[in-house]
């Protein structure tokens, strides 16, 4: 019994690290009034370039760096169209979406081919804390995660932090509340603007390299399955915050978790209304906690310099 | 001052209707660079996407069988954006229009055409409005936004069928699909020996109506209102709940009727991932026509012939499918984008007007 608690609290942690991780990301895009969308773009890239950076360069952490990387770069496309030119953020982010889903398919044939055998990459293998991982329960569910997770945990008091406690915190909120009071007191917009989405790019690009070289091991063309989109989710459910991110994408998590948890004891439910499990927990997580907070007031509006 | 005001006018004019065939040659370029890139022929690539898309009678068929879908998805993704909002539970949608669908179509075997038909394509409709409608009354009722619900809806109406065709509706045997849909349900073909069926016909009848709905009715009227300015709605007493709840049904019932004719007018048979992304394929298809019923056909069609074009050139050619996902992509981008061409434009104005300020200070 306590193997298989500590089993599950491990999978449900496991499960939540790429929605939160690209989540943190998201919190300082939301705060300065930018809609997301794209995000699962942006995962999909960072999970599909991971496994090309493992691959040609054997290294899981060089498959993130090259993740992050690439997932900016595309970032850089989504705030020139939202920010400069002013198009509407939910577009061009499905835009971006479905432009992932078309490189990295195009890509992933034309580098691997169409061979059945997967590629083998090198992947992040479970990192136990000497002496906390000895804990029954807790210690062998919290602490014998991969290392990025230790680095995420450790992240978000920092993220914060730097949102609630500093000078750059306070220009991405602002900038988000009232653009044009902005503006006036010489905050460039744009320029705080393009600095929250490149930062949601690169940890959403940490988030898919994540996806694929920690939590699957593999890639295949459709595996995002709404990871992006829930991450999106996550942050109005955990109310713009990276503790309140942190604290949504642990529940979903934990929804995922139970889903795969069902499916491997044999339950008498059908698999697919299990698989269900993650997105209907996000619709009532977004219906029932919504209306009490909305959200920055310049939230998707392009700001337009007089 | 005034003729340049009328100058400028059309000049303004003239490039909305310039603006999406200049993005449709961007992407193309891009796409030619591209296949290119990957050490492939594009000449060859897109010879072989034209020739296998209109070359012959029967590739003009399929490509029609292909725009189908998308006039419906189009018209699902225009009618939400016409009343403000943005419907990406299209692809759910299509799904439960086709489940839907089969439910009638695989039942009632007997009843003749002129009743069992209209009825099974109503309740395509029926199915697919019905999830647009909870989809809309959780932004009503609880504030939700559409774009998430709608998104996480797929994902469940995907598994919803996945669950019918291996359960409750599996035809006996290996495959996970029904048995084939009653002959009474099934939609007539048009073109013998093409799978060419009168769901285009259903489709060209839904864009008349969009029209004329959008147009020529109060209720439309007001929901283009709710659309342009919620606030001016609000203070003139046009209800935004109703108005939000009824496009979202609209849009919903569209996109149903898409599945439902994939259903029971080309496939026959109800079966996991019937639906290529058809629901998000409405997006690029509304946006460039502009949400307008006349630049869906003609992007619809546009779109249409890609795809159909696409299977030709993966084999004459060798270039992946999915270079046609990243050309509709950079349309999407390049659309909402426009204001690039104005901006452009606007420099250009500023230089003239600089180096006309400079020639009267001489």
């Amino acid at each position: 019994m306590a193997i298989e608690i500590s089993n599950y609290i491990s999978m449900a942690i496991r499960s939540a690290l790429p929605i939160l991780i690209c989540g943190i990301g998201l919190v300082f895009g939301s705060r300065a009034g930018i809609v997301n969308i794209g995000a699962e773009g942006f995962m999909l890239i960072g999970a599909f370039m991971g496994v090309v950076g493992s691959y040609l360069f054997s290294s899981a952490w060089i498959g993130v760096l090259v993740a992050m990387l690439s997932s900016m770069l595309i970032s850089l496309i989504f705030a020139y169209f939202t920010v400069t030119v002013k198009a509407d953020q939910v577009v061009v982010g499905m835009g971006i979406n479905m432009l992932a889903i078309g490189l990295t398919t195009t890509l992933f044939r034309r580098l691997f081919g169409m061979n059945t055998e997967p590629i083998k990459i090198e992947s992040f293998s479970p990192l136990a804390i000497p002496g906390l991982s000895d804990i029954p329960i807790l210690g062998t569910s919290l602490f014998t995660q991969h290392a990025p997770a230790y680095l995420i945990f450790l992240c978000i008091p920092l993220a914060s932090f730097i949102l609630f406690r500093t000078d750059i915190g306070l220009k991405v909120r602002a900038v988000g509340e009232h653009p044009r009071a902005c503006d006036t007191v010489g905050i460039n917009v744009f320029k705080v603007r393009y600095g929250a989405i490149l930062f949601s790019g690169l940890m959403a690009g940490f988030a898919g390299a994540y996806l694929t070289l920690g939590l699957l091991n593999f890639f295949v063309e459709d595996l995002m399955a709404g990871r992006g989109y829930m991450a999106v989710a996550a942050v109005v459910f955990g109310k713009y915050s990276p503790v309140g991110v942190m604290l949504a994408a642990l529940i979903f998590g934990a929804g995922d978790a139970l889903q795969y948890r069902l499916q491997a004891g044999g339950s008498v439910i059908p698999y697919q209304f299990l698989l269900m499990i993650p997105y209907v927990l996000t619709i009532l997580a977004i219906c029932g906690f919504v209306g009490e907070n909305k959200g920055p007031a310049a939230m998707a509006q392009p700001y337009i310099k007089e | 001052m005034e003729s340049k005001t009328t100058r400028s006018k059309v000049l303004s004019s003239l490039s909305t209707a310039s603006f999406p065939v200049l993005a449709v040659i961007a992407a193309l370029v891009i796409g030619a660079v591209l296949i290119f890139i990957l050490g492939l022929d594009w000449r060859l690539a897109y010879k072989s996407l034209l020739q296998g898309s209109l070359g012959t009678k029967k590739a003009i068929a399929e490509s029609l069988v292909k725009t189908t879908p998308l006039y419906f998805t189009g018209l699902s993704f225009a009618i939400a954006k016409r009343c403000g909002l943005i419907n990406l539970g299209a692809e759910g949608q299509v799904y439960m229009g086709g489940l839907f669908a089969a439910f009638i179509g695989l039942s009632f075997a007997g009843l003749p055409r002129y009743i069992h038909l209209p009825l099974t394509v109503m309740m395509g409709f029926i199915g697919g409005g019905l999830l647009g409608l909870i989809t809309g009354v959780l932004k009503v009722r609880f504030g939700a936004s559409e774009l998430i619900t709608g998104i996480m809806f797929n994902y469940i109406a995907i598994k919803l069928v996945s669950f019918f065709v291996t359960g409750p509706l599996k035809e006996p045997g290996d495959l996970d699909q029904t048995a084939i849909m009653e002959v009474s349900a099934q939609i007539p073909r048009i073109i013998e020996n093409t799978r060419l069926h009168a769901g285009l016909i259903i489709a060209l009848l839904c864009l008349v109506f969009f029209y004329i709905f959008l147009w020529k009715t109060t209720s439309g009227y007001e929901m283009r209102v709710v659309g342009m300015n919620r606030g001016a709605a609000e203070y003139s007493g046009i209800s935004i709940s109703k108005n939000v709840l009824l496009a979202m049904a609209l849009a919903g019932g569209f996109a149903g009727l898409a599945g439902c004719c994939e259903v029971i007018g080309v496939q026959f048979r109800l079966f996991q991932d019937f639906s290529p992304q058809y629901g998000y394929e409405g997006l690029p298809v509304a946006l460039l026509g502009n949400s307008h019923p006349v630049g869906i056909l003609l992007s619809g069609l546009l779109f249409g012939v890609l795809k159909s074009g696409s299977n030709t050139m993966k084999m004459l050619a060798q270039v992946p499918v999915a270079v046609i996902q990243i050309i509709q992509a950079l349309v999407i981008i390049f659309v909402a984008g426009r204001e690039i061409y104005n901006l452009t434009k606007l420099l250009r104005r500023n230089k003239q007007l600089e180096k006309a300020g400079g020639m009267n200070g001489n």
